[in-house]
């Protein structure tokens, strides 16, 4: 810090100044900040940076030759251009953030090592033009000095503002790098140290002999010089094994050392083997300790100890096998030089032998992934993930026709995953609260209250529907071992201590403030605490957990917690406030801190989140909990004017037990439509432009091979333009794809077929995963069950008896398909009239580039998605509110809900009915997938009639 | 014999337009709007069973038996243990006290008869190696024993025991079976009925003697049913129908359907559907106590018992032979065939009743007391009053095979098993989607909300 020529503050616009918006508008959530710096365009802003992208950059502070950088990703020197990489090492590494005590600390006899947590920089370099979130780590060589090595893993980025909002992220990716490379270079410093005493092991026995030998040899000699120097060598050599053996229980105990890196979770199979390893390592020199059972193994050897020069420095060709070499043939121990050698003449390691070589390469897939995932511009991210948070909030509808998100990216957002290079099983993550990025109004402190503990009552009031997502996906709060370690980190020194202690769950917001304080306060004796002592803490600090929690600990049901607890918080909350505004030295980090605070698991907008602890406790009452807590939330209401934010309908249309059907037919039927689709219309103008520096959105978890990227889906929106925009009778072919009657595309041209099919294919409601609901190109005859499976075939058309046969499959099957005929640019399906799909197939329409109406067909869709959302989950459209009301009641407002409210004829409800059917079975299906029963396959039995152009 | 010929050309332009039947895609009276298809099977599928309510068995060549949920589609067990084709199927209900337990019992060509319990898919009983296979099986639950034919007539009780049985003299062996009342069985074998008296003796031990042996068919007889407490009846190959008092066994009424007529005949279809053998073949014979259905070749005939005539018919109802039918009400019926439809009929009066339609190709043998005429009495001015139409109401594709037969759950739907390997689940879709939406809102409140 003290050497970088701009350390950027990490800080925000704070809009106090803001006041409570009207009820109606649009909530801040759902609107795009289109242009974040307000006067500023953001696309012509010139940068002087000489470099095109952005990069990461792995440097080292080598003991030889000072700052270097080692390797770039993506790894083309054409992306650095003339930047000067040598000099940006120089510069971030030059914060020596590190001056953590090292070699012998008074009072114990042997060298420590340092313990140093990860340390997270935003510095820049407004000459260059590049700034840098920088992350500093150590490394562990027993070679080194000190036995650390110091490096730095930075991303590199020409926009300022890019990397401050997205500090969080990084800093998580970054984090799950560094420890995936610290996890390795603990395997590796471990097996040099195993290594190493052998050697030592063997160096003791020799000389030992050798000193018998002479003791053998007479009296006289016993006090020769020569037989001081060969006493003085062997204690030496002894207190170097037993420094050694320290060493190997320092690093073993590596993880019974509190973290207070809050992203620092590692994968627990890792570490378990890992310390299981050193344990037998340890164990194992421990019985050696006598290092005369190992002479007398030595003993037997004659030729060995013939061989053995005064100097014992020299290399030795031994035969000798002890049970370690048992285990690993290859290796031979050697006598060690009394004298180590000069540090400057020896090579030093790599960083891939630093780490184990799965691990180095782990790390670098990883960061490799990083890298890609924050290619493009801020508005391009923000978009993108504005895009996904909107999508994860409609769960229920997703499938219809939004790409698929992949579990694992939502989990990547819901959970730290510990990154492990061995790829152990994915069961042990650790739930915590991603940090959002932030590009609006300061976050709620109520979110800082908030325990993320699922079960606390406190959460469970203010964020009901993430508590029902959560229950949605509730395998995902199993806490793992991980959770433990995190928890009892505590910091007693803080300030805040009772405060943080309080959130005993997964400690999230004192997690946030140790980050904040590593990054603020720099070096600091407690970062390298004692082992003993350490114990002691964490005693200490589980017990203060235990006094200040214990009614949580007690009813996991969260129903006793009192008030009173909730209330200290909050007044505790307020004092940490007053701290942060008092304390202008610390102001950055506070602030940070505030920043850090996780809003919602499932999200990563802040706003969003917010938003939602807000209105919740106003539209959900939530039973008699919300009674005594009452007080509290007022306070909460009181701290922050952005709590009178727009409520959400949503939540309360679909919850059958809490509304009146009265009110669910009050329900401003239009608003959830409007505001999903106009969102979706926003960022996508927005994706339009960003889209062109080449990102893809879909970043497909796992290698489907059908899963088209965003990009392909643009492009098939080209096509399905073109196919609009050339046939008159888009219209009903797209009608016959919505209401689910499946559509053949008969055509000689295979291309040609594909193509269309890919076009239309972007209409096929639930595609499935990788368009399983889709057949390209099918060149026999079908028979029902394919028709039951696919939506949209291409169908081969061929004049062979093949060809017959096919022709009489699609006659016979007439009923329940529709034909549209590639070659003679005809369609034969049932007639449809209706005007709901006016506005995506207009075929004289002003749209003129495939993304762009790409875009368009999503939001259409989208709003379709609602609107069945809407009919499948309002309770009075398919039940009886009275027990008097018959079933024609119930169909006479479904009727009319479908006719009058929503506008729809009796051909576009087709389309509604089909949505909501998929949508009904997709909700119904077990989440276990028994798929013993085959899927429905509806019909009905309308006349087609034929089109032409 | 005695053929009467009655009205052939007038009759056919206003019943019959087309041997092909086609009535379009719009089938306002079809709900069955949803189907489901039902994959398990390695070869034809056969029979199906109904077990109870939700549940049905189907069995077929491959020598499986899969027991399905109807409501939800699920395959619920798997009933394997018959190497080879299954040859018949029925149910086995024990009624003890107040449970009723519901069995399956099949017979293979393996020459094996197997017990089934459907709830668990354990084969509870079994025989192997019997001198022939079983063709067809009988369950006689008031006397508690079953029993099979096939080149012998074995009577067994419900634990599987031997009771008695009786060497059969005719090659084809006995290819139908029904109960009579006073302990009698009625077995066909080719061109007879053969009647058998099962007598329990003083020590319980039960015989079986034949009583009597009717040989009024001209041809094997290809159908054999119980109308009602009354009457039964059998059709043969050659296209007779006769129905037979239950009690002392005579011929009530002699139908024999013929097609010779179509040498008069100037369309080209009629000719097409001339008199091959198979053709006038009684394939189906079906009843609700007061209609018997009968499937002649592909043609349907609707025979009133009270008026012993036939009240509607339709000559070429399928485009290839009619494998099964079923009479859903007094009005409706539905039939299935080799050309993989199902078809839904319903019985209407005609048009216009100023060209009545006459009985068609008919030759009609009325024996014995003919019973009072109660037609409807709005059709006692005609002349002749009770013939009417049989309207086509909607098909069911879905089957690339012959469907070999259906059976009808009601509202809860239609399974159908075919040639193709596959069952097919037909369901009013509306009800199901209803269905879904109660289910939906019970998850809801389960799951406290989305």
């Amino acid at each position: 810090m003290i050497g970088s020529p701009d350390l950027v503050a990490f800080t925000k616009e704070d809009d106090y100044g803001e006041t409570s918006p009207d009820p109606w508008a649009l909530p801040e959530e759902f609107s795009v900040p289109l242009h974040p710096l307000a006067d500023s365009n953001p696309w012509a802003k010139t940068s002087y940076a000489k470099f095109t992208k952005d990069f990461i950059l792995i440097s080292e502070f080598s003991e030889q030759v000072g700052p270097q950088p080692l390797l770039t990703i993506p790894d083309d020197p054409k992306i650095c251009g003339t930047f000067d990489l040598n000099y940006f090492s120089l510069r971030i590494m030059s914060v020596d953030y590190q001056a953590s005590f090292v070699g012998h600390p008074p009072g114990t006899g042997y060298p420590r090592l340092s313990f140093v947590e990860d340390s997270r920089v935003v510095l820049g370099d407004s000459k260059e033009g590049a700034f840098a979130y920088v992350h500093h780590l150590t490394l562990y060589d027993l070679e080194a000095r000190g036995f650390v090595r110091p490096f730095c893993m930075a991303y590199v980025s020409a926009d300022e503002r890019k990397i401050m909002l997205q500090f969080q992220e990084l800093s998580l990716r970054f984090s799950q790098a560094s420890e995936c490379l610290k996890a390795g270079n603990r395997r590796a410093f471990a097996k040099e140290l195993q290594r190493k005493l052998r050697d030592l092991e063997y160096t003791h026995s020799v000389l030992q002999r050798e000193e018998g030998l002479q003791r053998e040899a007479g009296p006289q000699c016993m006090y020769s010089a020569h037989a001081v120097e060969k006493a003085n060598e062997l204690a030496n050599v002894e207190k170097s094994i037993y420094e050694h053996r320290d060493l190997l229980r320092q690093i073993s105990s590596y993880h019974h050392r509190p973290r207070r890196d809050p992203h620092a979770v590692t994968c627990q199979k890792c570490i378990t083997e890992c310390l299981s390893e050193c344990e037998v390592l340890l164990d194992k020199y421990a019985k050696l300790a006598n290092p005369f059972s190992y002479c007398d193994k030595g003993k037997k050897e004659d030729e060995g100890q013939s061989q053995i020069n005064e100097e014992g420095g020299e290399d030795e060709v031994n035969e000798e096998e002890d049970e370690g070499v048992k285990r690993r043939p290859s290796y031979t121990p050697q006598l060690i030089k009394a004298k180590s050698a000069k540090c400057f003449d020896k090579r030093l390691k790599t960083l891939r032998e630093l780490c184990d070589n799965t691990f180095y390469e782990a790390t670098v897939e990883l960061l490799k992934d990083t890298e890609k995932s924050f290619r493009g511009d801020l508005c391009y991210l923000y978009t993108r993930r504005l895009d996904r948070t909107l999508r994860r909030k409609q769960r229920v509808t997703n499938f219809l026709f939004e790409e698929d998100l992949g579990d694992e990216d939502e989990d990547e957002r819901g959970t730290l995953r510990p990154f492990c290079a061995v790829n152990h099983a994915v069961d042990n993550y650790t739930l915590l609260n991603p940090p959002p990025i932030v590009l609006g109004p300061e976050p709620l402190e109520l979110d800082a209250l908030e325990p993320p503990h699922p079960l606390d009552p406190s959460s469970e009031i203010s964020r009901p529907q993430e508590l029902c997502e959560l229950g949605l996906v509730g395998s995902h709060l199993e806490s793992s071992p991980s959770d433990q370690t995190l928890e009892t980190q505590e910091s007693s020194e803080e300030t805040k201590g009772s405060f943080s202690s309080d959130k005993s769950g997964t400690g999230q917001a004192d997690r946030q403030q140790n980050l904040a304080s590593i990054t603020s306060e720099g070096p600091d004796s407690d970062l390298t605490p004692d082992p003993d002592h350490n114990t002691d803490l964490e005693r200490e600090s589980s017990s203060e957990e235990m006094e200040t929690t214990a009614g949580e600990d007690d009813g996991d049901n969260g129903g006793d917690q009192t008030p009173v607890s909730l209330l200290e918080v909050m007044s505790e909350l307020e004092a940490s406030r007053e701290d942060e505004c008092e304390g202008a030295t610390d102001g950055a980090c506070e602030i940070q801190s505030d920043l850090l605070v996780p809003i919602d698991t499932a999200c990563c907008m802040a706003q969003e989140g917010f938003l939602y602890e807000a209105s919740a406790p106003e539209t959900v009452p939530h039973h008699e909990q919300s009674s005594y807590l009452q007080p509290c939330q007022t306070l909460v209401v009181n701290q922050e004017p952005q709590a009178q934010l727009p409520l959400q309908d949503d939540y309360t249309v679909g919850s059958p037990s809490s509304e009146s059907p009265a009110a669910g037919l009050e329900l401003p039927v239009g608003l959830l439509g409007d505001a999903v689709s106009r969102t979706s219309a926003e960022d996508g103008s927005d994706c339009t432009m960003s889209a062109s520096t080449g990102s893809d959105r879909a970043a497909s978890p796992l290698g489907y091979g059908g899963v088209l990227t965003l990009r392909q889906r643009k492009k098939h929106g080209q096509g399905a333009l073109k196919f609009v925009r050339q046939y008159p009778f888009a219209m009903q072919a797209l009608w016959c794809l919505l209401s689910g009657r499946t559509l053949v595309v008969l055509g000689a041209d295979e291309g040609r077929v594909r193509r269309l099919v890919a076009a239309l294919a972007l209409f096929v409601p639930a595609p499935g995963k990788c368009g399983e609901r889709v057949q390209a190109w099918l060149s026999c005859p079908f028979t029902l069950t394919d028709l039951q499976r696919w939506k949209l075939i291409g169908l081969q058309r061929v004049a062979s008896p093949v060809g017959s046969s096919m022709l009489y499959s699609l006659s016979r099957y007439s009923r329940y398909i529709s034909i549209l005929d590639a070659d003679q640019k005809t369609l034969r399906c049932p007639p449809y009239r209706g005007q709901l799909l006016a506005n995506i197939a207009d075929h004289r329409t002003y749209i003129r580039r495939g993304s762009t109406y790409f875009l368009h067909l999503q939001s259409m869709l989208c709003r379709l998605a609602a609107k069945a959302f809407l009919y499948t989950f309002t309770h009075h459209l398919h039940l009886p509110v009275s027990s008097t009301e018959g079933s024609e009641v119930v169909e006479g407002r479904r009727r009319c809900f479908l006719q009058e409210q929503l506008g729809l004829g009796e051909e576009d409800s087709l389309i509604l009915l089909y949505l909501s059917q998929l949508i009904t079975q997709q909700y119904l299906q077990p989440a276990t997938g028994s798929s013993a029963a085959a899927t429905c396959f509806s019909f009905n039995y309308t006349t087609s009639v034929f089109y032409k152009i | 014999m005695l053929r009467w010929i009655l009205g052939g050309r007038e009759a056919q332009g206003s019943v019959e337009k087309s041997p092909v039947l086609c009535i379009g895609e719009e089938q306002p009276k079809n709900w069955f709007t949803e189907l489901q298809v039902l994959k398990g099977h390695f070869d034809i599928v056969r029979f199906l069973v109904q077990i109870d309510d939700f549940r049905c068995a189907s069995a077929g060549d491959d020598g499986l038996v899969l027991v399905w949920n109807v409501e939800t589609g699920e395959r619920l067990q798997e009933l394997r243990g018959h190497s080879q084709q299954i040859t018949a199927i029925t149910t086995f209900t024990c009624n003890n006290g107040l449970t009723s337990h519901t069995s399956l019992l099949t017979a293979s060509s393996d020459r094996s008869l197997s017990l089934w319990d459907p709830d668990t898919g354990n084969r509870v009983q079994t025989i192997s190696d019997l001198q022939s296979s079983v063709k067809c099986l009988l369950v006689l639950e008031r006397l508690c024993v079953w029993v099979s034919g096939g080149e012998e007539l074995c009577v067994w009780n419900k634990d599987f025991q031997l009771q008695c049985h009786k060497q059969n003299h005719s090659d084809t062996g006995i290819t139908a079976l029904i109960e009579l009342p006073k302990n009698c069985i009625a077995a066909a074998m080719d061109k007879q009925i053969v009647i058998y008296r099962l007598t329990f003796s003083t020590d319980s031990s039960l015989s079986m003697a034949e009583i009597r042996c009717l040989s009024d068919h001209q041809d094997q007889i290809r159908a054999l049913i119980n109308v009602n407490d009354g009457f039964f009846a059998s059709g043969s190959h050659a296209g007779e129908l006769i129905l037979w008092d239950a009690i002392d066994w005579n011929i009530l009424a002699y139908e024999h359907i013929l097609w010779e007529e179509s040498q008069a005949c100037t369309q080209a279809e009629i000719r097409l559907a001339a008199p091959k053998p198979s053709e006038m073949s009684i394939q189906h014979l079906t009843t609700n106590g007061k209609h018997i259905l009968a499937a002649v070749g592909s043609g349907l005939y609707v025979y009133s018992i009270q008026t012993k005539s036939v009240v509607a018919y339709r000559k070429v109802a399928h485009d290839s032979n009619i494998l099964h039918t079923m009479l859903l009400s007094d009005s409706e019926l539905m039939s299935c065939s080799e050309d993989g439809s199902v078809r839904m009929w319903e019985i209407q009066d005609l048009p216009l009743p100023a060209e009545p339609a006459s009985a068609g190709f008919f030759g009609m043998w009325t024996f014995g007391r003919t019973n009072k005429q109660s037609g409807p009495p709005s059709k006692k001015v005609m002349e002749v009053p009770n013939i009417r139409m049989l309207e086509l109401t909607g098909d069911l594709i879905g089957h690339s095979g012959a469907v070999q037969m259906f059976v009808s759950f009601r509202e809860n739907g239609l399974v159908t098993c075919s040639a193709d390997h596959l069952l097919i689940l037909w369901k009013d879709g509306e009800r199901q989607s209803h269905l879904r939406s109660l289910a939906l809102f019970q998850k809801l409140e389960e799951n406290g909300g989305l």
